[in-house]
C-alpha cells in the first residue's frame, strides 16, 4: 500500500488546477503587461485569479500580491514592516520561538541590522498566550509576526485575539498562514490581519507560487526591483500558469473545506488514539487546537530517520524532526520550543493527512508505526537503559 | 538518486549481528542520545580472536548500517586486526555515505575501539 502522509511538506496537484494551468499555458501565453489583445486577455486572467484568491480570505483584490511562495512572502512582509518601523524610529519586533525558518532567519538578519526581537514562549501545548504578547508590546514595537498554524505540530494560534491586540496598540500584524490557507476559514478583516503569507503547493496548487496579502494602508517594500508588475511591489513577468493553478486549487479547497476538515479531523483523532497505544509515546502539541490533518508524536528510545526509512519501506511517506533529517546536529526547533528534550525530540514522527487519505490508510499506518517502533526499540541501547531503569522514562 | 547506496540500505534493512552477548568479555558504548546516536558493541574474545560480536544501535539509517557492516568486518578476526579497522574502510565497504553521515562510520570505529579497550582493561585487572 502506498500512502502519502506528508501533506504539510507538499500536496499532490489538484486535477482542476492542472486543467486550468494547461489551458493557460496553451491559450494564454501573452504577457499581461502588453497592450495588444493577447496580452490584455492574459491580464484579465491574472486579475480574475486575484479576485478569486482575495474572496477566499475576505480581502480586496488590490491587496493580493503574487510571489514565488511562502518564503518570499514572509521575507517581504517582515522587511516591509521593519523598514516602515525604522523610519519612525521603531526597532522592536515580536514573534514566536517556533516560527518557520523563513521568518526566524529573516529576523536574524534584522537583528544584525540593529533590530530587537522578542520571541514569545509557545508553551507545552504549542500555543502563544495573547496576554504575553500584549505584555511584550513596547512603544517601539513595529511588527508582530506569528504563524497561523505551526508547520510541524499543527497547533493553531489565537490569531483573532492577536489581531485585536495589535490593532488596539497600533502595531502591524503579519501571519505566516502557509499551513492554514485552504485548511482553515480565514477572514483578514474580522481577524485584523495586516499581512498574510501563503503558498500554493500546500493546498494542491503548483510549487513556486504564492501570495502576500497586504492591507491597503501598507506600502510594501519590493525585494525584487525591475518592472512595474504587481503595482511596482514585485517586479518580473507574472507566473501566470502558476497563479491560475493556485487560484483554481484554492477555490476548490475553499469549496470543500468544511466537509474535508471534519473528515480529516476524525481521521486525525483515530490516528492519534491508535498511536497513543504505543507505550512511552506522546502527542506533540495541543490535541484539539490543531490542524485537521496534523499528527505529530515522539517515541522514546528510537531515532526518527530510521523510523522514516522503515515506514518508507512499508509504503508510507512521512517526516520527522530528528537531527538526521534536519541536516543539522540539533533536532527540530519546534519540538525544543515546546519543551521536548533532545533525546526525545530525535524520535519524532509527523504524519499529515490530506485529501487522498482514507480510514483504511489510517488503520494501516497505526499498525505499521507500532511494528516499526517495536522493532527499532528491540535493539536500541537507549530503550534498554530506559526499560532496565538505568535512565528514567520521560514520556 | 537515493539518499543511501544499496549496500547501506541492505545493511539497514537486514542488519547483521544485531543483539546482545550475555557472556561478553568486551563491551563498548559510544555516542550520546542528545546527538541522536548511540552504539553499543558486545564481543566474545577467545585466544585474541573475536569469536562473536553483536551490536545495539540507537540512531539513523547509516548508524545502523555502519554498525552492521563494522561487526561483519571484524567477526572472526584477530583483535590486532580489529584495532586497525578505520571508519574509512567501513564507509568504503558500504559503497560510501552522504557527507553529513560520515560521523556514523566514525562512531562504529570508536565503538569497536571502546570494546577492545574494555577487553584490555579486563585482562589487566584479572592479572593475565
Amino acid at each position: 500500500m502506498d500512502i502519502y502522509a506528508d501533506h504539510a511538506a507538499t500536496t499532490a496537484m489538484s486535477p482542476a488546477a492542472i486543467k486550468a494551468m494547461t489551458r493557460c499555458m496553451q491559450e494564454e501565453y501573452g504577457n499581461p503587461s502588453s497592450l495588444y489583445r493577447i496580452g490584455q486577455r492574459a491580464k484579465e486572467t491574472l486579475e480574475k485569479a486575484r479576485e478569486e484568491i482575495a474572496a477566499v480570505i475576505h480581502a480586496d483584490p488590490g491587496e493580493i500580491f503574487f510571489t514565488s511562495g511562502g518564503s518570499e512572502s514572509d521575507n517581504q512582509a517582515i522587511r516591509t514592516a521593519a523598514m516602515a518601523g525604522k523610519r519612525k524610529g521603531k526597532n522592536h519586533i515580536i514573534s514566536s520561538a517556533f516560527e518557520h525558518h523563513a521568518v526566524l532567519h529573516t529576523l536574524d538578519r534584522l537583528k544584525a541590522e540593529g533590530f530587537e526581537v522578542t520571541l514569545l514562549d509557545v508553551h507545552e501545548n504549542g500555543i502563544v498566550h495573547p496576554e504575553e504578547l500584549e505584555a511584550a508590546i513596547r512603544p517601539e514595537t513595529c511588527l508582530v509576526t506569528i504563524m497561523y498554524a505551526n508547520n510541524e505540530i499543527g497547533t493553531i494560534q489565537p490569531v483573532s485575539e492577536i489581531g485585536k491586540i495589535c490593532r488596539e496598540h497600533g502595531v502591524v500584524f503579519h501571519t505566516d498562514a502557509v499551513q492554514a490557507v485552504g485548511a482553515l476559514a480565514i477572514d483578514v478583516q474580522a481577524e485584523n490581519i495586516d499581512m498574510l503569507s501563503a503558498s500554493a503547493h500546500k493546498f494542491h496548487g503548483p510549487k513556486g507560487v504564492g501570495f502576500l496579502y497586504a492591507r491597503r494602508s501598507i506600502q510594501l517594500v519590493p525585494l525584487i526591483s525591475g518592472g512595474a508588475q504587481e503595482k511596482g511591489k514585485r517586479a518580473g513577468t507574472e507566473n501566470l500558469p502558476g497563479i491560475v493553478g493556485m487560484a483554481a486549487a484554492l477555490k476548490e479547497s475553499a469549496a470543500e473545506r468544511k466537509t474535508e476538515a471534519a473528515r480529516l479531523a476524525e481521521l486525525r483523532d483515530l490516528l492519534i488514539s491508535g498511536l497513543n497505544e504505543i507505550p512511552h509515546s506522546a502527542l506533540n502539541g495541543d490535541a484539539e487546537r490543531r490542524l485537521p490533518g496534523n499528527v505529530n508524536f515522539c517515541f522514546e528510545g528510537i531515532e526518527g530517520e530510521s523510523l522514516l526509512l522503515l515506514l518508507d519501506e512499508k509504503g508510507i511517506s512521512a517526516s520527522s524532526g530528528s537531527a538526521c533529517t534536519s541536516g543539522s546536529l540539533d533536532p527540530s526547533h519546534v519540538l525544543l520550543a515546546i519543551g521536548r528534550v533532545h533525546d526525545v525530540a530525535h524520535g519524532s514522527l509527523r504524519l499529515t493527512l490530506g485529501r487522498e487519505n482514507t480510514r483504511e490508510h489510517v488503520e494501516y499506518m497505526i499498525s505499521a508505526v507500532k511494528d516499526v517502533v517495536a522493532y527499532l526499540r528491540s535493539f536500541s541501547p537507549v530503550w534498554r537503559d530506559l526499560e532496565s531503569g538505568k535512565t528514567p522514562h520521560l514520556l | 538518486m537515493a539518499l543511501y547506496s544499496e549496500k547501506v540500505m541492505d545493511h539497514f534493512l537486514h542488519p547483521r549481528n544485531v543483539g546482545v552477548i550475555e557472556d561478553a568479555n568486551a563491551v563498548g558504548e559510544v555516542g550520546n542520545a542528545k546527538c541522536g546516536d548511540i552504539m553499543k558493541m558486545y564481543m566474545k574474545i577467545e585466544n585474541d580472536t573475536i569469536c562473536d560480536v553483536k551490536f545495539e544501535t540507537f540512531g539513523c539509517g547509516s548508524a545502523i548500517a555502519s554498525s552492521s557492516m563494522a561487526t561483519e568486518m571484524i567477526k572472526g578476526k584477530p583483535v590486532a586486526d580489529a584495532m586497525k579497522l578505520t571508519n574509512k574502510a567501513v564507509t568504503e565497504a558500504l559503497d560510501g555515505l552522504p557527507a553529513h553521515k560520515i560521523h556514523c562510520s566514525v562512531l562504529a570505529e570508536e565503538a569497536i575501539r571502546s570494546a577492545l579497550e574494555d577487553y584490555r582493561r579486563r585482562r589487566e585487572n584479572s592479572g593475565e
